[in-house]
């Protein structure tokens, strides 16, 4: 669940200011794209979400921790609530597809035999059973990013929050993701996922929220791209 | 934490040794290198120093028995209130008879014609433990009833002191610069090798790691790294040192310049390479992923 009343911030070094005021709540258990054109806002709000700035104002509360006052040693403890999903999938080279998923277990502390349990299982749900052993350069953009969408899965978080996961890929398997990301949704798992493909927000019926010079300016519950991008 | 966690952070610090093996070998060829400078000038400093102190024991003090003493045995009685003041090592007591022997096979016999032994006093050779205390121990020397004159050169004294002090000074800051020097390096070494691995730590962070696991890797990394540079620095440091003692032995045999025997040495050495080595590798790695890690 994601909280903010009247947020605002303002990057010190630049003095820009990136979002104005905003008021938006994300309910448990929502599918909701976030659109905008560029420089409108979006990640900052991504990055507030995911603790990587902090507000200037306002409130944020996200999964239950207050996003302003918490302290910096606490924010491990707010990330693995969440799934966090980038254009660039962020795979580790060196490590196998497994390797790659484990290590976020690993990392939270995770006992050897749950993650020899979990890991499978979770490669099994995105379709890459039998690509253990591959390293990301083995593997196609589309199978990348399901292994950045495992790795997000495997801790099991509340909510995954996706920034342009569909950029580095064709419209098929674009589509089949964002399907994909319907199932994750309807295992009880929050869905924000940040995006410009008008056709793919207009193909699933979701809640869309339009953000535009650091404003919400739309926040529309039929999934219907309305803002002019272009 | 726990077993399986601790043993899995061990892993991945060889882990990262072992994938970056070049970075790993320049991070521990650094270290030796600045090791064997750092030891080498501790050396060199710790030989000066011994030989200073040689020197210095070379510089005597003599203690001038009152004329009206005439028998040896009641001169030589003096040895115990010679003994007593604090500063002095030994006194060696020297009749007249034994002075003027000394004297006579040092200059020509023809320089003595005439002359008996009574124009010598009964005197005592005198060792100090500090010779910087010299002029104080001369005071308290000549206090003593029966002792007349005591020659001492203060003067030599002092600047055996002052270039004793100049020499530990300057290996002192030698050694801090070289310290910082290779800390630096280390640091900056090892940052080149998590420069490779920022996205590493920051996928790390995304997904929930603490500070404390992320940096247990490269503190053991630069524990490992610190460690061995530190053995490598101190077996280079024997092998030269060595080498050097038994080349100088064969130079210069009779000479007055011989070397602190390494043995003595070894133990402290070791200990203080390791320490050093460790020391400059963990916080090294710590210093060097400080910046990934304030995302």
């Amino acid at each position: 669940m994601v909280q903010m009343t009247d947020v605002t911030k303002i990057y010190d070094s630049s003095s820009t200011v990136a979002l104005d005021g905003i008021d938006l709540t994300i309910n448990e258990g929502e599918f909701v794209f976030l659109v905008g054109p560029s420089g409108s806002g979006k990640t900052t709000l991504m990055k507030l979400i995911t603790g990587e700035v902090r507000a200037t104002a306002g409130e944020i509360v996200v999964n239950d921790f207050d996003m302003v006052k918490i302290k910096r040693r606490k924010l491990p403890k707010v990330r693995r609530t969440l799934g966090v999903i980038f254009q660039d999938y962020r795979l580790i080279e060196n490590m196998t597809v497994y390797d790659n998923v484990a290590f976020a277990m690993r990392v939270v502390g995770a006992k050897g035999k749950n993650i020899a349990k979990r890991v499978p299982y979770v490669l099994e749900l995105v379709g890459l059973e039998g690509r253990e052993k591959r390293f990301p350069n083995e593997l196609s953009g589309g199978e990348q990013q399901r292994v950045a969408i495992a790795r997000a899965l495997v801790n099991n978080p509340r909510m995954i929050v996706a920034d342009e996961p569909t950029g580095n890929l064709d419209p098929v398997r674009s589509l089949e993701l964002m399907l994909l990301f319907e199932k994750i949704n309807e295992m009880g798992t929050t869905i924000l996922v940040v995006t410009h493909e008008k056709e793919l927000v207009n193909a699933f019926s979701k809640r869309v929220i339009t953000i535009d010079d650091g404003h919400v300016v739309s926040d529309d519950g039929d999934g219907y791209y309305s803002y002019e991008l272009e | 934490m726990s077993l399986s966690k601790g043993a899995y952070l061990i892993r991945e610090g060889f882990r990262s040794i072992k994938t970056h093996s070049f970075m790993s070998f320049a991070s521990v060829t650094i270290i030796t290198a600045c090791l064997i400078i750092m030891g080498s000038i501790t050396l060199l400093s710790l030989n000066i120093d011994a030989l200073i102190a040689d020197l210095e024991q070379q510089n005597e003090v003599v203690a001038f028995v009152d004329e009206s003493i005439v028998d040896p045995s009641a001169a030589a009685a003096l040895q115990p209130s010679l003994l007593g003041v604090e500063n002095v090592l030994s006194a060696d007591f020297v009749s007249r008879t034994d002075a003027m022997d000394s004297f006579m096979s040092k200059y020509d016999d023809r320089l003595m014609e005439g002359i008996d032994e009574s124009v010598f006093r009964h005197r005592f050779v005198i060792h100090l433990v500090d010779i910087s205390q010299m002029a104080d121990t001369k005071t308290q020397l000549e206090a003593i009833p029966g002792i007349v004159k005591v020659n001492a050169h203060i003067e030599y004294a002092n600047r055996f002191v002052r270039v004793r002090n100049i020499v530990s000074v300057v290996s002192l800051i030698l050694t801090v610069i070289l310290f910082f020097v290779s800390f630096f390096i280390m640091s900056n070494t090892i940052k080149l090798t998590t420069y490779g691995r920022r996205e590493e730590i920051a996928i790390m962070k995304m997904v929930g790691a603490t500070n404390g696991f992320i940096r247990t890797p490269f503190v053991i990394e630069g524990l490992i790294l610190g460690l061995l540079g530190g053995l490598f620095g101190f077996l280079a440091v024997w092998g030269i040192y060595t080498v050097l003692n038994s080349s100088l032995l064969d130079t210069l045999t009779g000479s007055f310049i011989s070397l602190v025997p390494f043995r003595t040495v070894r133990l402290p050495l070791l200990l203080s390479y390791l320490g050093v080595g460790i020391l400059i590798g963990v916080f090294g790695g710590v210093n060097a992923i400080r910046n990934y890690l304030k995302v």
